[in-house]
């Protein structure tokens, strides 16, 4: 056991600060959703310019070969100086690694090196209107049509559609074949005609996610991923990272939150009051446990390859902890707290969504009790 | 960067656990329970495979496995909840190797790590295997002090595995740390005590029948579960974190072992409350083990002196910390 990180991750951390210190991401643009999300994409071209932007991808791919714990390091790094999510971040996270395992070469070649860049940018589009926890029962369909496949359906919370290029939809290409077996996974490209976006509004009052009217939308074989009903399976590598991978660039976003509200706390000379302290210490307590057991994590993934279903336990109890701190920020600083543009306002709206976005808490607890506890089947 | 333990002490574990499960089955909790002494001929094996001693320095005879392989140890003693003068002998050790003076370590530790002597831990108040002991580490909020040949009271707690006393007689200090050490293995021993709740709930509710179905099929029993392991890991990660930080990094154990603490707490009785629920019935008999694993809980926690001040604590260190950033 070493908690200390080794010389050669220090470097790496030095070099990456040195480099985010040269770059100025400029003030983050309010109130604008579109200039907001230019700002994150300015920030990840930078990034690719300086060789940062998928420090985990293999070097043959654009990427660092960074070790698992590099990347961790590189989030963290990331939270600490206070910049912007890279605007491509499901293309880093979901897509690209799921390209990557299941990918053939023609396919690594033409979608990986765009997604550095940020030239083309990825949504993810699982959740239908009638499928939601039971994604398995989705109903877009895919037919076969010539030498490609017609697409038509609708998709739902489809975050950042509005910006994208490509999209990872699941669709059912053999309506006779039981539920998860009949599915298959495309790479469909939204610019056509046959997908039509539409944005929803969320309790922020922002347009994040959307709806998608997918009809008559076109596909050629080239963007079918690992192979013809086998997408469940490969939707699954999706799902693992993203329980796993955002997770943890999440929870260091949690620590930063933290230390803002302890702060503000503290300045506020609230702490002399030791119910205010026992209560800060409670979320202070999560986070710690929460960092200390995504190390675990990655150690454990560092040694064993892909992550494991224990990443639906680190996403369950970083949505938990993130919804304790943004109420206990409403509580403790009042009313000021609950202004429409505060800061904290839009915190406590935005985190309800972390138990329901990448499996409802509810799912996560099935997961966790059917697939690391062995027992039998919820129902 | 690596959170997982080494080989080493990982076979600790294994060995520690292997044997336990033999030698101290929870069958046998029962006839400790009716005559108050421990087996003098478990105590006997777990001195000659060097336990009370792997905290202490190789100089002082003991194996020099230091916090961490104490850790590792006392989450099998808690598995196992077995009865033995463990828990205070090797964690006494522990803390006198760390803290005390050289003539202290001279003076107790070859004696403690040749299974010659004992030691008792805890408060004045709620003192574990200290009558009998020849010393005694006792701890009161960040203070921790060593009684030598300590005058005792003993009482019988709601654990009837494990002796209790209240204590008298001077005490010498022990250097600041010392507490958080002690805490640090004290909730170690509560993981064990989780994951043992853990297992033997999961092994009974995918065995136990109703309504045609087992009734970990049941969500609000299944996600039980599921809350039980959260808690349980969530302890373990913050006892690791401290038992590392008492080894590697004694600037961070104060805030590690606050955590651990904590993380214990609120993981003992939860999980050893809900191991309880989940056995219905048979979990409220005494024939069934369960509330062995409830009673150590009840009483770990009190040790360590409930989850509260820990919390307390933890909000203020939060609040220093980003208040210097
Ligand atoms: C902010 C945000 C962003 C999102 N982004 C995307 C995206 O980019 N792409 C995408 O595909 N999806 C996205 N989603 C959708 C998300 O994955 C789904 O909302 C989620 O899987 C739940 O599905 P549902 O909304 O249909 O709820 P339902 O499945 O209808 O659930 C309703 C309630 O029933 C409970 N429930 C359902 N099944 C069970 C069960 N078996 N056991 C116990 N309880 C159960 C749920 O926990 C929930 O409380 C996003 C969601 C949010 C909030």
């Amino acid at each position: 056991m070493d908690l200390t990180f080794s010389e050669s991750e220090r470097a790496f951390r030095d070099e990456l600060r040195a480099w985010l210190d040269s770059y100025d991401p400029g003030s983050e643009p309010a109130g604008d959703e579109d200039a907001h999300y230019a700002w994150r994409r300015d920030f990840q071209r930078a990034l690719a310019d300086g060789g940062w932007a998928a420090v985990h991808w293999p070097v043959e791919y654009g990427g660092r070969g960074a070790t698992i714990m590099e990347s961790a390091i590189f989030f963290e790094e990331l939270a600490r100086a206070g910049a912007p999510l890279p605007a491509n971040v499901l293309g880093l996270l979901l897509a690209g690694p799921t390209i990557m395992s299941w990918g053939t070469a023609e396919q690594k070649d033409r979608f990986l090196a765009p997604i550095l860049t940020a030239e083309e940018i990825w949504c993810q589009g699982f959740s239908e209107p009638d499928a939601g926890s039971d994604l398995a029962s989705l109903k877009t369909r895919a037919i076969r049509d010539g030498n490609g496949w017609l697409i038509s359906g609708q998709k739902v919370w489809t975050s950042g559609a509005q910006y994208s290029k490509w999209c990872m939809l699941l669709a059912r290409t053999d309506p006779d074949a039981p539920k998860h077996k009949g599915l298959s996974y495309f790479l469909l490209d939204m610019e056509q005609e046959g997908v039509q976006v539409r944005p929803l509004r969320q309790i922020t009052g922002e347009s994040e996610f959307n709806e998608l009217f997918i009809d008559g939308a076109v596909a050629s074989d080239g963007q079918l991923l690992g192979g013809l009903g086998n997408g469940w399976k490969v939707a699954l590598t999706t799902l693992m990272n993203e329980r796993a991978g955002l997770a943890f660039f999440l929870q260091v976003r949690l620590r930063q939150l933290l230390d803002a509200l302890s702060a503000e706390v503290a300045a506020a000379g609230m702490l002399d009051d030791s119910g205010v302290a026992e209560r800060l210490g409670e979320v202070h307590l999560r986070a710690e446990v929460l960092r200390l057991t995504a190390y675990r994590g990655l150690t454990a993934t560092e040694k064993y390859g892909q992550p494991g279903p224990e990443g639906s336990l680190t996403k369950w109890m970083w949505s938990q902890t993130n919804q304790q701190l943004t109420e206990l920020a409403a509580q403790l600083l009042g009313s000021s707290a609950l202004r429409a543009a505060d800061r904290w306002a839009y915190e406590l709206l935005r985190a309800r969504g972390n138990s329901i976005e990448g499996g409802t808490t509810e799912v996560l607890k099935n997961i966790v009790a059917e697939r690391v506890l062995g027992l039998p089947r919820a129902h | 960067m690596r959170f997982e333990l080494s080989d080493d002490h990982r076979e600790i574990g294994r060995v520690a656990r292997e044997l336990l499960a033999v030698r101290a089955p929870m069958s046998a909790l029962h006839e400790v329970a009716v005559t108050g002494e421990y087996d003098g001929a478990l105590w006997g094996e777990m001195v000659s495979l060097g336990w009370p001693g792997i905290a202490i320095a190789e100089k002082h005879g003991g194996q020099g496995l230091g916090a961490i392989g104490l850790a590792v140890l006392l989450e099998e003693l808690g598995y196992a909840c077995a009865a033995a003068p463990l828990l205070s002998t090797a964690t006494a050790a522990a803390a006198i190797q760390a803290y005390g003076a050289e003539e202290h370590r001279a003076r107790w530790l070859p004696g403690l790590a040749a299974g010659e002597t004992t030691a008792g831990i805890g408060s004045r108040d709620l003192a574990a295997d200290a009558d009998g002991a020849a010393v005694a580490v006792l701890i009161d909020g960040d203070r921790a002090e060593l009684v030598p040949a300590p005058a005792t009271e003993p009482f019988r707690s709601i654990d009837p595995a494990r002796r209790f006393a209240t204590v008298r007689g001077d005490g010498e200090p022990l250097a600041a740390g010392a507490a958080d050490l002690v805490r640090a293995a004290i909730a170690a021993e509560l993981v064990g005590i989780c994951q043992r709740a853990l297992d033997m709930t999961v092994a009974y509710v995918k065995e136990r029948s109703q309504f045609g179905v087992p009734v970990g099929s049941f969500q609000a029993v299944s996600h039980r579960c599921a809350e039980m392991l959260l808690h349980t890991e969530s302890a373990r990660s913050a006892a690791y974190f401290a038992a590392w930080a008492a080894d590697a990094d004694r600037e961070r154990l104060r805030e590690a072992s606050a955590l651990a603490s904590a993380a214990a707490a609120e993981a003992g009785r939860l999980v050893t409350g809900s191991a309880i629920q989940a056995h219905g019935g048979i979990g409220f008999t005494w024939e069934a083990d369960v509330h062995w694993l409830y009673k150590r809980a009840q009483l770990d926690i009190a040790m360590l002196g409930g989850a509260r001040r820990h919390l307390i604590a933890l909000g203020r260190i939060a609040g220093e910390r980003a208040a210097a950033r």
